[in-house]
């Protein structure tokens, strides 16, 4: 065990699925022409107000009620100021004091049977700021005003991660609970997800945390592990130099898979937050949080806790199966079909069909096997029309495109033998052509059977019932 | 020409002028008199006499209501479509705003003339009209004396005669302040009576805009248009807005007027405490009750005022960048210096000042010890008003401490500057509504009465203004050269 102990706080800023920006009647569709969705408001032109946009606010109390927050019925919005070009007004709304959302917590299980419990200190929200383009005009910079004004909502974790393997765990959980409660579409690449994280590290045993940086510019989990790993390496090659780590934020490099130093605390901002005048405190009523609460969908570690209980689901498929909301919609679109096979189906979700997923490098929902496809699959597994090994060449052709499992089984002539007459026949047959081995198997030699077991498999392509197999070789050798 | 509104819109009404001929006679006065005061950054004659035949036309089909045709004046921080929104700030001297402040929207769509855009100190700041980037403000009464800020441009408009009313806006006096300095009649009204949208902020929480006429009769007419709630405004108020005309006439028998000592107090100059003594005379024989209160927060409001107006201002300000709208300096080497240049460029001194102390007073290590001990105070200043309400109906006292000074006197002194706003400030802090009225003279100057109502009890100020100007004629007087 290194002496080294990393902590890891993340700010997550999560995209709010608003139709409109959060203080402007612009729309926030994605990819639009530059500065073609952005309004007077998000323009900033003189004389302009913002006015709050409700939805966003509940969106915020959806996620509070989720990860059972602490939600104040008086709420306050804040300018933060600073001058950048993509910042029209100068400062960005957002809120400082008075967050919308308290301390809440989740459990994150960053591996099999192992369980954590991670701190919220609070989520706010904000107005995002446009886009600076450096690299279309030269010696000038561009500026695309459309995203200015999308509502963000800043998830602030405790620094409760002591791994990398941790941190991705919080994230992927916070990306699950955001795309569960339908508040954000979880977009990384088109920046609707975006994660900074903050790493010191201590030696093992010291209660006071280390000098933090900030890491910047992060648009995947698996660059969210690599830059985390990155900076523990290089504060720790630092502290073991004699030297300190810098208060400062760095930008991750996913090409060069290093972090680099951005600015310091010294050339930091002084925001110079205060509340918003053009904006009234938010009033929350105990009704609205009630209202929003029996609104909520199943949350994901409510159908965890659902699927060990009530479908004897182990804990470990449990959390794979729950741990976004389309694997969980996959799987109990094709459980209502084969109510009686949730381990089987379970373990096919989860095994042949998340590889083939991950080679493919495809989403759930964009899976070629539907549900139900799969549940047929199942029930001919369960029926014993096929067996578990030719299931698995039936998944294969399904996910080429050959047709549904019955066209298959036909079209390949892949119906299991079960007539015992046909299956005597074969055992006959490899018994006689192995007079040796049935020497040795009447001898004692149990493991034997395997090979018979093997070549009468051999003999019907598969097809032979497995079970049956064995039952009736053993039957038959005795004699 | 001394016509008000209310004289203008019977003259229409009975067909006794055009639309169309008395614009273009106030065009003409413009033309001959603003050399003289610089009372408009722009004069919009075009649209004017466009917006003036449109209105005759309406008139003629029998849908003209009472501002249809009546030439009225904007100050030049509400955005008007298509015309230069300056704020008398050079970094705005390009600027044609895109579109209507809600105020401007609501006197079009009321069928008024826009005469033009009036002069003031640039972004609001100041209380003599003479930070402004297009030259100071003349007092129509003495052309060497500043006619008040930072409204000074529609004041003296209306003093003068080249607008029968204007529109202004008060941060901490900047309507009641050179109403009184120019001898007119101005009123704050209620914070959030009066939609904010399009009207450039310089202290948001602060700023109120409101009317200014020759009489309360006009300002009663003209509030009445700009006054409701604006969605756009998350600050604008949904309490319900009276019909101001029709409380007119009713008798002040039994009012409870107030007199806060503080008011009366040392600073204030002896003439002027005379004259507002004959105007509560006036107000006593009209059946008014008069006692004295105490406001005795009085003495943090300038302090407390200049925390948060410079505050606000140091944000709302810094969407003058260059980057997208405005004055940006020529070649700049980076962002930076686009930033520094195109601001240091841009901004006058007082704009700059307010700026660097509003940003000082937001600072990490000063926040606690100004912006939120202002706060505090500011509370304290409300209860003060509170307590006082419980007691009376109105509060009375003067307007200012002391008449129109003269140009260039109290420019290298800003802190006697801010003080000439010390009985106004407050209403501002407080977010009550407020009006001035001329109440007589003083060495040929004239002196206004300030009249502070409950919120949303602009009905009562505006009943109690017209109660004293049905028995005085100071509100009538114009100054010789304008006649």
């Amino acid at each position: 065990m290194s002496e080294w102990e990393s902590v890891i706080g993340l700010e997550i800023h999560a995209q709010l699925a608003t139709k409109s920006k959060i203080f402007s009647g612009a729309s926030t569709a994605f990819g639009a022409e530059p500065n073609t969705q952005a309004c007077a408001v998000d323009l900033g032109l003189p004389g302009v107000l913002p006015v709050l946009n409700r939805e966003a606010v509940s969106m915020a109390i959806r996620f509070g009620v989720a990860i059972e927050a602490e939600i104040d019925h008086y709420s306050v919005f804040a300018r933060k100021n600073y001058f950048y070009p993509d910042l029209p007004k100068g400062y960005q709304i957002s809120q400082y004091e008075l967050p919308i959302v308290g301390r809440g917590h989740v459990f994150i299980s960053p591996a099999e049977g192992e369980h954590k419990e991670i701190g919220i200190t609070r989520a706010h929200l904000e107005e995002d700021a446009g886009k600076s383009i450096h690299d279309q005009f030269p010696d000038m910079s561009g500026i695309d005003l459309n995203r200015a004004g999308t509502p963000l909502l800043e998830i602030v974790s405790e620094p409760d991660m002591r791994s990398a393997k941790e941190a991705v765990a919080y994230a992927r959980k916070i990306h699950s609970l955001v795309r569960y409660l339908e508040i954000c579409d979880g977009n990384m690449q088109e920046g609707s997800f975006r994660c900074d994280a903050n790493v010191s590290i201590r030696r093992r045993g010291d209660d006071k945390l280390g000098t933090r940086t900030e890491l910047k510019n992060i648009n995947s989990f698996r660059f969210l592990e690599r830059a985390i790993n990155f900076e523990i390496e290089r504060q720790i090659d630092l502290l073991e130099d004699g030297d300190s780590v810098v208060q400062e934020t760095r930008l991750y490099d996913a090409e060069r898979d290093e972090t680099r130093s951005m600015r310091s605390k010294e050339e930091a901002n002084d925001y110079r937050y205060f509340p918003d005048p053009d904006l009234l405190p938010v009033a929350i009523r105990e009704t609205d949080i009630e209202d929003i609460r029996a609104s909520l969908p199943e949350l994901p570690e409510q159908k965890k806790q659902r699927y060990i209980e009530d479908l004897g689901l182990s804990d470990y498929n449990a959390e794979l199966l729950t741990a976004n909301r389309e694997t969980a919609l996959y799987f109990e679109t094709a459980l209502a079909v084969v109510p009686k096979q949730c381990g089987l189906l379970a373990n096919w979700i989860l095994g042949d069909l998340t590889g083939a997923l991950n080679k493919a490098g495809i989403e759930i929902g964009a899976s070629p096997v539907t549900p139900e496809m799969l549940a047929q699959l199942v029930v001919r597994i369960a029926d014993n029309t096929i067996s578990g090994k030719i299931a698995k060449e039936v998944f294969e052709a399904m996910w080429q495109g050959e047709g549904d499992v019955d066209g298959i089984i036909e079209a390949r002539g892949l119906k299991q033998i079960t007539d015992s007459g046909a299956i005597e026949a074969l055992i006959d047959e490899v018994i006689a052509n192995n007079p040796d081995q049935v020497e040795q198997f009447r001898a004692g030699k149990e493991k034997v059977l395997g090979f018979f077991v093997g070549q009468v498999m051999k003999q019907s392509q598969g097809k032979a019932n497995p079970g049956q197999v064995n039952a009736m070789l053993r039957e038959k050798l005795k004699t | 020409m001394a016509a008000t509104v209310s004289e203008i819109s019977r003259g229409l009404e009975a067909g006794e002028f055009s639309s169309v001929e008395i614009t273009q006679e106030y065009l003409e006065r413009i033309d001959k008199h603003n050399p003289t005061l610089n009372c408009f950054i722009s004069v919009t004659g075009e649209i004017a006499l466009e917006q003036a035949k449109t209105a005759d036309t309406v008139r003629a089909e029998g849908n003209a209501d009472r501002l249809t045709g009546i030439p009225l004046a904007h100050k030049d921080l509400f955005c008007t479509d298509g015309v230069r929104t300056s704020c008398a700030s050079r970094i705005l001297d390009n600027f044609i705003a895109p579109y209507d402040a809600t105020v401007i929207e609501k006197f079009r769509a009321a069928g008024a003339v826009m005469l033009g855009k009036t002069n003031m100190d640039e972004f609001a700041m100041g209380s003599s009209n003479e930070n402004s980037y297009y030259g100071h403000v003349a007092n129509p009464w003495n052309i060497s004396r500043v006619p008040g800020g930072s409204s000074g441009g529609s004041a003296a408009a209306v003093a003068a005669g080249l607008a029968p009313g204007a529109t202004g806006t008060d941060t901490g006096g900047s309507i009641r302040q050179p109403a009184a300095l120019c001898g007119v009649t101005g009123i704050k009204p209620t914070y959030g009576r009066v939609s904010r949208y399009g009207m450039i902020a310089y202290g948001s929480s602060l700023d109120q805009g409101g009317p200014f006429a020759r009489s309360a009769e006009d300002c009663a007419l003209l509030l009445q248009t700009m006054a409701g709630f604006d969605q756009r405004d998350s600050t604008s108020s949904e309490e319900a807005v009276p019909d101001f005309s029709a409380t007119l006439g009713e008798s002040i028998e039994g009012l409870r007027i107030g007199l806060p000592k503080e008011y009366f107090a040392e600073g204030l100059d002896g003439k002027i405490a005379g004259v507002i003594e004959t105007a509560i005379d006036e107000l006593r024989r009209l059946g008014a009750e008069i006692c004295d209160i105490s406001l005795p927060n009085t003495g943090l409001s300038i302090p407390t005022y200049y925390v948060i107006a410079m505050a606000e201002c140091s944000s709302n300000l810094s969407r003058f960048d260059g980057v997208r709208f405005g004055y940006r300096c020529d070649n700049p080497v980076d962002l930076e210096d686009l930033y520094k240049r195109s601001r240091g460029e841009g901004f006058g001194a007082e704009v700059k000042r307010r700026i660097m102390i509003g940003t000082y007073a937001l600072s990490a290590g000063y926040y606690d010890a100004y912006y939120l001990k202002a706060q505090q105070l500011r509370r304290l200043i409300k209860q003060d008003f509170q307590q006082a309400f419980s007691e009376v109906d109105l509060i009375l006292g003067p307007t200012t401490p002391e008449t129109a000074f003269s140009i260039g006197a109290k420019t290298d002194d800003p802190v006697s500057m801010y003080l000439q706003d010390i009985y106004t400030i407050s209403l501002n802090l407080a977010g009550l509504p407020g009006m001035s009225l001329p109440v007589g003279f003083s060495d040929g100057l004239p002196v206004g009465m300030q009249l502070i109502g409950n919120y949303f009890d602009e009905a009562r100020l505006l009943n109690t203004a017209f109660a004293y100007q049905q028995v005085s004629d100071w509100h009538l007087r114009v100054p010789e050269a304008f006649k």
